[in-house]
Order: structure tokens, then C-alpha cells, then sequence
């Protein structure tokens, strides 16, 4: 059995901050980590690899320092890691990003072909959880989304039964292989790196893959290939409105004043009362 | 097992410099650092030493991650009733090519500094913490334990670069316990401020930089001192003073350097300054009569962990590259001679630094610390009255000068006799000579 894991090098969103003035993100000197439902996903690939001996590749599509989240997921125990980069897809929005890592799927699929692939149900700096589901309309696989438990996985069977969190409560899904998996957090608990696993990731090559490894169309990567737009970044501002505090005598009094102070503030509210209670006497009910 | 010529614990400046040195010489080196990446776990104020780098990597000019050259350094004292009274010395060959101080920032330092190592052809390997060290039969040191799973590793030698704490050494009974009284604690914050702003405040242009080091009752009587460097768009400030005064006083770092941003001397300088980041670290400072054995029989100390700290002069990551430097040099040349790396062998490292101005130097204020422990009064009486006695001169209000001069010194009989000033001056002489 081969497993694909797709991670994403994202910046620690926990330090990133909003400039206070041009309310711009603030990257500069945050760190970097593997996006945390990515881990996920390479814990469960790991797992299956456990039971059954399977094998891993781990992919991202990043700049040069990327390397650095492969070799990460290498020293768990993934077997293998390939870098797709090339200044070409930078600036990538869901659409490029979801076609470029298809592309490389295919390329990596038509050498050892894939079961399973598994990513994060969304990255922590983008939010959008579409590129798990672009990849699957794109090889025409069988997508399962936000995925918290995998049941069963029988690579001679061709199919696997998974628990999704749905609106409402849990599906439990079965689907052929191959298939993308989406997981959700807390499916898992991510395990430690023995020492010999961080051997092989300080030692082991990363394969680097540009846009003539894969085959892509020039005008479907990167910025060029990318239809959304980033119009405006914004951070919420805080509200200036004050809490108030009613003081009164009784509780009418203090509901009275309550009542005084809604209508001062919104006087529609008073004509609308005032409406309805004349409606009501006209149908003689009493308020 | 994985094994190597050399293992070195630790990625700050001395197990940078042993391993790169060691990695081009050829020997088989793996650095273990804790930190995710090395640089995470360090602080420093920070000055970067020129000729210490230099003679480990010539041409780091080219591309390490330099913040200003020093080309003023100021020394104030500082006392809770806002005076500041100083000495500057700024001077034009400061600023004439190579360099010989840099304000540097050790995240990104030491990440540059790293990389040298891994090209020199070290094996790096973070987010690994040595938790103790592994001994044959006889007692002699064969490898590290970390802990990962399967974490044992082997070594011809061990290097011990693992900071002010020096635990494994502890652990592993080659060392006794540090001292509080050994040990200062140190709190930084880095302060924003436009570049434009810096350059104005102090006086600057181009790389260069101000490096201003603090004295006097900022420290509450404490035996410690302050500082404040400026970064190309940010200041380093902080301050430290000997754990045990502070375990003592009862008063936190944080009250110490809030004390110091506010002072009416400095609060000017980073005015509207944004702080970006806040540390704290020990520095050993017990100097040369609280050194440790050096070496062994097959391992070897460098750095903060085996306490290569000038005090008086500010001064350690020199001390910590030239003695990562010289423990290097040392195995090469066992290795090349074919020799083991035993402790009689080892024993070339020790002869090294007694050779190094890095033993120079802590012997000559091997006194420092005793006296300062012993005498607290000198770094709390002496910056007062100096203080003092400038305002008095310094105010005209029609009192002649000789008057002014005998109230100064009248004052100063007061505060200390005249056997107590006898013995100051000849304690001080002893100590600094």
C-alpha cells in the first residue's frame, strides 16, 4: 500500500500579529511549523504504516525552506519526501495550489501507484479547507472530508469505512480506493521521533520537483493560475461601546429605566410598541 | 548505535565554533541541540567580538547577520534619584573597516552561524535534548543519551556546550553543583523603534551603533550591571544582577528592568519603542575560582558551561568561541598524531586557554566576585557619591569652590572613614590590578 501525506510549512499562526497601523499580517521573524491538522493526517498515514507496512510519501508545494516541514514528517517516519518548488507557483491561491499538487499526485502515482491520501481538513494561515477537496475532483477520487476516526482499511478489500464529523452528528462512511482523506484534529495523538528516525531526516535527500517534473500549464500555476483576490486584510476592531448598569429601587424601576434607556437609544423601537399596542386595542385585547 | 569522532551538545557560540572547526578539519562531528532550531534557546545581549569569529571563519563579514558596528560605548551610572553620570568614548577608528564589535541578534546569528557548521559538514540535529552521558566500565565517557527512543549515541569524545546550567556535567558527577552566588540572572527585552528614530536618538548613521553599559543603584544595591545596544531598527535593554542577592532582596528581574526602562536617562531612548521580545538567562559569574574540571577522560567543557565568563568586561561569547575553538584544536591534533582522546591527552586543552588570553583574563579578576560579594557597598556608595559630588560642583549658587570641594569630601568622610575608603581603594587596586 502507498499513502500520499500533503503538508503545508505554515507560519506559527499562534505568534503571528496584525500591525497595529496598516492592519497588514506580520511575518517577520515568526517561526515556521507544519500545519497542525497536516500532522494529523501524517499520524494516521503512520499508523496504517504501522499495521500493515505501508508506505509513505510525504509532498509539499513550497519555497526552498520548506524542506525543513518534509525532513519533519521524515524523522516520524515517512519514507520518502518530495518538494515541489519553482518560483512559478508562488503566489498560488486553492485553485493553483490544489492543480500543481494533483499534477505532482499523478506524477508520483504513475511511478508507485497511490491508495490513500491524506492531508489536513484545512491549513491554519489560508483556513479555506479546499485544496483536499480540489485534489480529489482533479484525480477523480473519492473524497472524505473532515474524517475523526479511520474504522477500517483493508488494502485487499479496496475500501475503507471512516467516522465523519457531519452538521448533526457522525457518518460512518464507506468508500472504494483510492481516496482523499481529510482529517480532523484531535483524531490522533502525534508520536515522538526516535533517535534513528531523526538520523534519516538530517541524512536523507528531499526530492525536488520543479513545473518540467510534473507537466503543468504555465497559466494554471502560481499567481497567474490563481483567480482569487486578496482585496483587503483586516483585524476585527474591538467594539467601543460601554457595558451599563441599571440601578434602581425595585425591579420595576430598574426595568422602567431599562426600557427608558432602550427607547432613548432606539426610538423606532418605541413607535413600533406603541403601534402594536394600539393594534391590540383595536382587536380589544387587553396588554 | 550511531557513532562519531565527536559529539557536541549544544548549537550556541562555543559548540558552534568546536563543531565547525572540528567538521573542517575533516573529523566525524554530530551537534545535538534542544532548541528547534539552534538560536531558540539562546540570549545575549548582544555583542558579537570580531576577533573571536575571525579566527574560526575569516570571512563571516561577508555573510553573517550583523546588526551595527560599536561605534560608541558609553558607561553610565545610574541611581533612583535619576542622575546619570558617565563616560563616553566614541572614536573615528571605530568606524573604519574590519570592525571590531557588532550588535547581533542570536536568533538570527546563531541560525547563520549553524548553517556554516552543516556546510562545513557537521551533522546538525535539533529538538534532541542530552539528557546524560554514557561511561564504560573504567568511568570514561563513550557517547550521549538522549531522549528520543533508541537515543544512544557513541563518541570518541564528548564536548559539553550545553550552556549556563551545565547539567550533564553535573549529572554525569564531573562538576559540582553551580552556586546561586555564581550565577546572575538576566533579563532583556527588545524594543522597535524606526530606524530613522534610533538614528537620531543616538547620534548615528550608517551601521553604526551605541553600546551603553549601566552601573549604580539601578540594581538596588545588588552586585550587577545594565545595558542597552542598539539593533538596526530595535534597542536591546536589559539588566542583571547575582541570583543569590536577588533570592535574597526578594525583587523580581522584571521590577529591576522596569525600574531602568523608566529612569529619566533612558526612558527618552526608547520612547514609543514597541517591545518585540522579552528573555532571560543565566550567566555564570563566578569566574576563575568557580571553574570546573575542564576535562576528562574522553569529554571536554567549553563555553557558559564551564563558566568562560568575564564579568567585569561584559565579555563571554568570545570566551565561549575561543574555547570551543581551542577544545577543537585540540582533538584534531590528537587525532592526527593518532592519539586517544584520554584525559592525559585532553589535558592540551587546558594548556591551550592558559595560553588564550581566555585564562588571562579570568585570572586577573579571579578577585572580582569575592570582592563585589563581600563589598556590596561599592557598587551602591561610590556611584551615589560620584553622583553627588557632580551636582554639587556642577550647581553654581554662589558658594566658592573650595567650600563646594571640602563639602564633597566632608560628605564623603561621612558616608565612609577614611580607614574604610583605605581599605576600598587597596581591596579595588587588588582586584583590578
Amino acid at each position: 500500500m502507498h499513502i500520499a501525506v500533503c503538508i503545508k510549512q505554515v507560519p506559527d499562526s499562534a505568534q503571528i500579529r496584525v500591525h497595529p497601523v496598516t492592519n497588514t499580517i506580520m511575518r517577520q521573524g515568526v517561526p515556521t511549523i507544519v500545519n497542525p491538522y497536516d500532522l494529523f493526517a501524517l499520524e494516521e498515514a503512520l499508523r496504517i504504516k504501522d499495521r500493515t507496512g505501508a508506505r509513505i510519501t510525504v509532498l509539499t508545494m513550497g519555497p526552498a525552506q520548506a524542506e525543513e516541514a518534509l525532513r519533519k514528517c521524515l524523522s516520524l517516519g515517512a519514507d520518502e519526501a518530495i518538494l515541489i518548488t519553482d518560483k512559478v507557483f508562488s503566489g498560488a491561491d486553492t485553485l493553483a495550489t490544489s492543480y500543481v499538487l494533483a499534477a505532482a499526485l499523478k506524477t508520483l502515482d504513475a511511478r508507485t501507484p497511490i491508495d490513500l491520501i491524506f492531508t489536513g481538513k484545512q491549513t491554519i494561515d489560508g483556513d479555506t479547507a479546499q485544496v483536499g477537496p480540489g485534489i480529489a475532483i482533479r484525480l477523480g477520487c473519492q473524497l472524505l472530508t473532515y474524517v475523526s476516526k479511520i474504522c477500517e482499511l483493508e488494502p485487499t478489500a479496496r475500501h475503507i469505512v471512516v467516522e465523519r464529523r457531519a452538521e448533526g452528528g457522525v457518518q460512518v462512511l464507506k468508500s472504494a480506493l483510492p481516496a482523499v482523506v481529510t482529517m480532523l484534529e484531535g483524531s490522533n495523538e502525534l508520536r515522538f521521533a526516535d533517535m534513528p528516525g531523526m538520523f534519516r531526516a538530517a541524512r536523507q535527500e528531499v526530492q525536488r520537483w520543479n513545473r518540467d517534473s510534473i507537466g503543468v500549464e504555465l497559466a494554471q500555476v502560481g499567481l497567474k493560475g490563481s483567480p482569487t483576490v486578496v482585496a483587503q486584510v483586516f483585524g476585527p476592531r474591538p467594539k467601543a461601546v460601554k457595558a451599563l448598569r441599571i440601578d434602581g429601587e425595585t425591579p420595576d424601576a430598574i426595568a422602567e429605566a431599562f426600557v427608558d434607556k432602550l427607547f432613548a437609544d432606539h426610538p423606532h423601537l418605541e413607535d413600533a410598541m406603541l403601534e402594536h399596542l394600539e393594534l391590540l386595542g383595536q382587536q380589544g385585547v387587553k396588554p | 548505535m550511531e557513532k562519531f569522532d565527536v559529539v557536541v551538545v549544544g548549537a550556541g557560540p562555543a559548540g558552534n565554533a568546536a563543531a565547525y572547526t572540528l567538521a573542517r578539519a575533516g573529523l566525524s562531528v554530530l551537534q545535538l541541540e534542544r532548541g528547534e532550531s539552534p538560536g531558540t534557546k539562546n540570549v545575549q545581549g548582544a555583542i558579537l567580538y570580531a576577533d573571536a569569529l575571525e579566527k574560526i571563519i575569516p570571512d563571516f563579514r561577508d555573510s553573517a547577520p550583523l546588526e551595527r558596528h560599536v561605534a560608541e560605548q558609553r558607561m553610565w551610572l545610574l541611581d533612583e534619584n535619576q542622575t546619570c553620570t558617565g563616560v563616553s568614548h566614541r572614536d573615528a577608528r571605530f568606524s573604519q573597516q574590519p570592525y571590531n564589535r557588532y550588535t547581533i541578534i542570536r536568533a538570527r546569528f546563531d541560525r547563520w552561524f549553524s548553517e556554516q557548521v552543516k556546510s562545513a559538514g557537521a551533522l546538525v540535529i535539533c529538538e534532541t535534548t542530552v539528557t546524560g552521558l554514557l561511561k564504560d566500565d573504567a568511568g570514561k565517557v563513550i557517547g550521549v543519551r538522549t531522549e528520543r527512543a533508541q537515543g544512544d549515541i557513541l563518541a570518541d569524545c564528548v564536548i559539553l556546550a550545553d550552556g549556563a546550567n551545565a547539567l550533564l556535567g553535573e549529572r554525569a558527577g564531573l562538576r559540582p553543583a553551580i552556586k546561586a552566588e555564581d550565577m546572575a540572572l538576566v533579563v532583556k527585552e527588545v524594543l522597535f523603534l524606526p530606524k530613522e528614530t534610533l538614528e537620531a536618538r543616538f547620534n548615528i548613521s550608517g551601521t553604526q551603533g551605541v553600546v551603553i553599559e549601566i552601573a549604580g543603584n539601578v540594581t538596588h544595591g545588588m552586585v550587577g550591571t545594565g545595558f542597552l545596544y542598539t539593533n538596526k531598527d530595535s534597542i536591546a535593554i536589559g539588566i542583571g544582577c547575582m541570583l543569590g542577592d536577588m533570592k535574597r532582596q526578594q525583587l523580581t528581574p522584571c521590577q529591576l528592568l522596569e525600574g531602568l526602562k523608566r529612569h529619566s536617562a533612558v526612558q527618552p531612548l526608547i520612547d514609543g519603542a514597541e517591545m518585540k521580545e522579552y528573555s532571560a538567562h543565566l550567566i555564570p559569574e563566578g569566574g576563575y575560582r568557580a571553574l570546573p574540571q575542564l576535562y576528562g577522560e574522553g569529554w571536554l567543557v567549553v563555553g557558559d558551561s564551564a563558566g568562560f565568563v568575564n564579568a567585569v568586561h561584559r565579555e563571554g561569547s568570545n570566551l565561549a568561541m575561543t574555547s570551543g575553538r581551542i577544545a577543537a584544536e585540540t582533538l584534531i591534533a590528537l587525532r592526527q598524531a593518532g592519539k586517544p582522546f584520554t584525559a592525559a591527552n585532553l589535558a592540551g586543552y587546558k594548556q591551550g586557554l592558559d595560553d588564550s588570553f581566555v585564562m588571562a583574563d579570568l585570572k586577573k579578576y579571579q578577585g572580582v566576585p569575592e570582592l563585589l560579594n563581600q563589598n556590596p557597598h561599592i557598587l551602591d556608595l561610590y556611584p551615589r557619591f560620584v553622583g553627588d559630588a557632580a551636582r554639587e560642583i556642577l550647581t553654581v549658587d554662589g558658594v566658592p569652590k573650595r567650600d563646594k570641594q571640602k563639602k564633597i569630601l566632608g560628605e564623603l568622610a561621612r558616608r565612609r572613614s577614611l580607614l574604610g575608603l583605605l581599605g576600598d581603594a587597596y581591596k579595588f587596586w587588588r582586584a583590578f590590578r
